[in-house]
């Protein structure tokens, strides 16, 4: 069922993806909100908005997969659910890291990271690399 | 953490809900894309719209969103309940570790009655429900004639019979047999210096291969050796090989000398394989070697018969086979006229029921008594519970004023009750384990499969099973009590909780009064139950069992003729007994092929002569070759003459009947003088002896007929000795004086005839010493059930008693009332048992022997007994009441 869903667009702007190269985002969506949440506690909503603006409105997170990402991660222990006032004094559900998810938070960076710059030698090579030695 | 905030505590007051949880959430996202939308300029239904649109499939989510909240929330309950199990157990030891004295004495009682449980139930197992230790033994059955009083010698049939039977049912996958007319001790281990005794049994030569025993080294028999090959071939039990021969691997092969011939070993029997166990409780046979048909063909019915079904074939479906095949079946097809006439006595019953289905009654009747005494100690342990639950009255109401649910104040004494019942089946299964142990090597007491017993799997899984029911039920009780107590009254501060204690006592003089009416049930059982043990044992045996002893006598009567025989083995046995009876302390001594209470055998039926008699109205009598001096030696009775040496192998034949037969044969007339005829042997009555018990102590008596040695053939030797000193004094110089006659008689045991007696009636005493031993627990703890609430009824009247001892009661007052007051708890347990205990008399009537289920005197001393027992239990707390210091208990209130 979550396959499905991860299916549905990252929503890049302007940018439609296919579900074959959804395959190398998997998770970026986790690491994502893992982020939002590094600076405080936020409601679903702030952390979309966050995103959105962080990235200069390049990503937009779609709530179809929000939600039952963040249901997810609190089902993992990454995240701490607990119920609180919005600013405009509403209900609202606030999300907030643990010490766990930071840990995580630590390791998908250094995962991104690490797939970044190897996608990055890739796309800028000059030339062919050199054929393998045969020891 | 942060606080929960009040609004949402009272939003959530009914508990969790996943679902409105989710709604919220995406309600509150949709409006503020709606808020953020309006304030960019739309309008807010235009708003509404777009927020809807763009957040796609909403009741997709929000099923996902309710399936996992829920999820959560198991998850949740699970790990609440998990810990507060925990917590409650760490209380529990702490409390229970405060209070040792009590928490012992409930171990104590529920290891006892666990305990008892699980032996018995490994009892039943063993003996009852476990198949028996062979491949597929449901197929096994054993044929046999409808039961009667004749036992083990009147199941048995031709060499003739049995080929017939086998080649002609179509029912069986394989027919065997045994020999059924060994006796112990018939080999002798020759060759290694002193000769030493073995006992053997023959056996046909699929006998194994029929029930699925591999052999543990070697081979079993081939059907070469089976009809009497060219070498006489062995297989040695596994236990006989590993004491005799110490377990020597290189055994097989190697050649033994039996009786004087060589025989080679063939094989070892595997250790799981014990004939004893199975077809002969109480015995333990050695050697197995082939039964030659055709030596035995003429020798009359002499094999058992035991048969594997073919896989399917039903127990309706066998009879109806055998009932086809007996008509075609002759007894000795040289005699025509012998055809048919095992006609209804082929009857297949399964081998499990033939071997242990006698004891049923007996072991429900202790399974049910054990169950009884479980019953007792739940009772006593929830009495002890709920006294402790009262004391802790206060406890409780502060924690259910404090918001504990009242399922939560019953799941901690609920865990009490497990601990300490989990502790108890500890203690239990360690004391059943050492109970098991010493059982299964009881080889004295003649019940089939007793080696066998172990504590397996079952029986663990019983134990949990016990444990937890106990644990369960008893606890249950105390916790349902206190839990409902209304809480502002325990929360009084007026004393040790005047009136909630004497609710309290009430219900826990009622649980005593059932715990006496149950232990009344077990003594009146037991009494029972000894009694007709003790009639049993006044049973007329026919011979008197005390101060005789027999050895068997081995003697070589080889001569070129059956006379020269007779005359020889005469003149053995005359020197043996006349030897014998000259050592210091011997009374009389005789020499008997069969003694009673063992194994026996008969002969063709012999007739009155000049007398008609229908077929089937003669009997057959039971055959005993004896010398002189046998009657007077086992101390049987008789009218006319014994034998004596006069009577030899040229003078006239002469017999001894026994009144059973003598009414039958000549009704109403002294037979004494007349002719029997056997075949066309005529045979004169010299005397007439009692009845002798010839199977079991308690079954009735059939004919008997006693041929002399001189004038017939024995099947072997047991010399009886009378003696006015106890048996095994002169054991050494009896055997002494029978190797100066015969130097290879092997050292056999020098049995008192009383340990024959005894082994008879071994099982009815070993069931009546469990029922006895349970009675007497259950007493035990009725006795502290008294105890217990006589005790907390004093300490909760202290103040009363003080307030009376103040105004002038005497000492002997105060401690007759508190006596009184035991005396009406038990009469009222008595009223409810001997009702009780009068319907299960009835139950267990068929287990009685000579004793009415209303057996008076056995009623009177049950209620003596309890009377007494209450009488001790009462008298402590009365001497505390009036102990009492009147000035201590009013100050301190």
């Amino acid at each position: 069922m979550q396959g499905d869903l991860w299916q549905a667009s990252l929503g890049l702007h302007g940018v439609r993806m296919d579900s074959a190269k959804l395959e190398f985002f998997r998770g970026t969506l986790d690491v994502l909100i893992l982020k939002a949440l590094v600076w405080g506690p936020l409601h679903g909503y702030a952390i979309t908005s966050l995103i959105r603006r962080q990235s200069d409105d390049a990503l937009l997170l779609e709530e179809g997969t929000l939600y039952p990402a963040l249901w997810r991660l609190e089902n993992k222990g990454w995240l701490d659910a607990e119920w609180g006032l919005s600013e405009n004094n509403r209900k609202a559900k606030f999300y907030r890291l643990t010490a766990e998810g930071r840990r995580q938070l630590r390791h998908e960076v250094k995962t991104w990271e690490a797939y970044a710059s190897a996608v990055a030698k890739v796309l800028g090579a000059t030339q062919p690399p050199l054929p393998e030695e045969v020891a | 953490m942060k606080p929960i905030p009040m609004w949402r505590r009272y939003s959530r007051l009914f508990g969790p809900d996943p679902a409105a949880d989710v709604k919220d959430e995406l309600r509150f996202h949709l409006q503020a894309k709606i808020d953020d939308l309006v304030a960019q300029g739309w309008t807010p239904d235009a708003a509404r719209k777009e927020a809807e649109l763009q957040f796609g499939d909403l009741r997709a989510v929000q099923k996902i969103g309710v399936r996992m909240g829920e999820k959560m929330e198991r998850r949740k309950r699970l790990k609440d309940y998990w810990n507060d199990s925990l917590q409650d157990m760490r209380y529990t030891l702490r409390t229970l570790g405060r209070d040792p004295g009590f928490a012992a004495v409930s171990i104590l009682i529920l290891a006892l009655a666990i305990g008892a449980n699980i032996a018995v139930f490994s009892v039943v197992n063993t003996l009852l429900l476990r198949p028996l230790p062979f491949p597929d033994s449901r197929e096994l059955v054993w044929i046999a004639p409808p039961p009667n009083a004749c036992g083990l010698s009147c199941a048995t049939y031709s060499a003739d019979a049995y080929e017939e039977f086998r080649d002609q049912s179509r029912a069986y996958q394989g027919v065997t047999g045994y020999m059924a007319f060994g006796t112990a001790d018939n080999l002798r281990l020759t060759g290694r210096g002193e000769p030493e005794p073995a006992t053997g049994v023959e056996v046909i030569g699929n006998f194994f291969q029929v029930l699925g025993v591999q052999p543990a080294m070697g081979r079993l028999f081939t059907a070469e050796e089976s009809r009497g090959g060219p070498h006489p071939v062995a297989l040695l039990a596994n236990a006989y090989w590993r004491r005799q021969f110490n377990g020597d691997p290189a055994i097989v092969g190697r050649a033994v000398e039996l009786n004087g011939t060589p025989i080679t070993i063939v094989g070892v029997l595997p250790d799981s394989f014990d004939f004893g166990a199975v077809f002969s409780p109480g015995a333990k046979v050695d050697v197995f070697t082939p039964l030659d048909l055709n030596l035995e063909r003429n020798w009359g019915n002499i094999v058992t018969l035991i048969g594997r079904l073919k896989p399917g074939v039903t127990r309706a479906q066998a009879l109806d086979d055998a009932n086809r095949v007996a008509p075609n079946i002759y007894f000795n097809v040289k005699y025509p006229a012998t055809l048919g006439r095992y006609r209804g006595d082929l009857i297949p019953v399964p081998l499990k029921d033939y071997v242990t289905g006698k004891l049923r009654r007996s072991l429900i009747a202790l399974w049910c008594a054990v169950g009884v005494i479980l019953l007792i100690a739940g009772v006593n342990l929830s009495n002890l519970l709920l006294s402790r639950a009262v004391a802790r009255a206060k406890e409780f109401a502060v924690r259910g004023a404090l918001g504990a649910s009242r399922g939560r104040i019953v799941r901690q004494l609920l865990m009490e009750s497990l601990v300490l019942s989990g502790a108890g089946a500890a203690v239990g299964l360690g004391l059943a384990v050492m109970l098991i142990a010493w059982l299964a090597h009881q080889g004295a007491v003649a019940l089939p499969l007793l080696s066998s017993l172990r504590i397996d799997g079952p029986a663990l899984g019983w134990t949990v099973l016990v444990a937890v029911f106990t644990a369960t039920i008893f606890g249950l009780l105390p916790g349902l009590r206190i839990a409902s107590g209304n809480l502002q009254e325990m929360l009084k501060d007026s004393g040790p909780g005047a009136g909630l204690g004497r609710k309290h006592e009430s219900i826990r003089a009622g649980l005593v009064i059932v715990e006496v009416a149950l232990a009344c049930v077990l003594l009146v059982s037991a009494g029972l139950l000894l009694r007709s043990f003790v009639k049993v044992l006044d049973v007329d045996l026919g011979f008197q069992p005390d101060r005789a002893a027999s050895i068997k006598v081995e003697y070589d009567d080889s001569a070129p003729t059956p006379e020269g025989s007779q005359v020889k083995r005469g003149e053995i046995f005359q020197q043996i007994i006349a030897r014998v009876s000259g050592l210091p302390g011997v009374e009389a001594a005789g020499i008997s092929d069969y003694l009673p209470l063992g194994p026996n055998r008969e002969w063709d039926a012999p007739a009155p002569k000049g007398k008609v008699f229908a077929p089937g109205e003669l009997p057959d009598p039971l055959v005993y070759v004896v010398t002189p001096g046998f009657i007077r030696a086992m101390g049987i009775r008789i009218q006319g003459r014994d034998f004596t040496w006069a009577d030899g192998p040229r003078s006239e034949r002469v017999v001894l009947i026994n009144a059973s037969a003598a009414r039958v044969y000549w009704p109403g007339e002294d037979p004494v003088g007349k002719i029997l005829m056997r075949g066309d042997e005529e045979d004169r009555v010299v005397g007439v002896v009692d009845d002798v018990h010839e199977e079991t102590v308690e079954g009735g008596t059939g004919s008997q007929i006693y041929y002399p040695a001189t004038q017939q053939g024995p099947s072997g030797a047991q010399l009886v000795i009378r003696t006015s000193l106890p048996p095994a004094t002169l054991a050494a110089s009896v055997l002494r004086a029978l190797r100066e006659l015969n130097p290879n008689q092997p050292a056999a045991e020098f049995r008192p005839v009383q340990t024959i007696v005894d082994r008879a009636v071994s099982p009815r005493r070993f069931f009546m010493l469990l029922v006895a031993a349970f009675a007497a627990l259950g007493l035990l703890l009725a006795a502290l059930g008294i105890y217990g609430v006589i005790s907390y009824s004093v300490t909760r009247q202290a103040q009363a008693i003080g307030i009376r001892m103040a105004l002038g009661a005497s000492v002997w007052r105060v401690q007759s009332q508190v006596l009184a007051g035991t005396m009406r708890l038990a009469c009222a347990g008595m009223v409810l048992g001997t009702v009780l205990a009068l319907v299960v008399a009835k139950l267990i009537s068929s287990l009685l022997f000579g004793t009415s289920s209303w057996d008076l005197p056995t009623y009177f001393g049950m209620a003596l007994a309890l009377l007494l027992v209450a009488a001790i239990s009462g008298y402590i707390p009365a001497r505390r009441a009036s102990g009492v210091n009147p000035m201590r208990v009013l100050r301190s209130n």
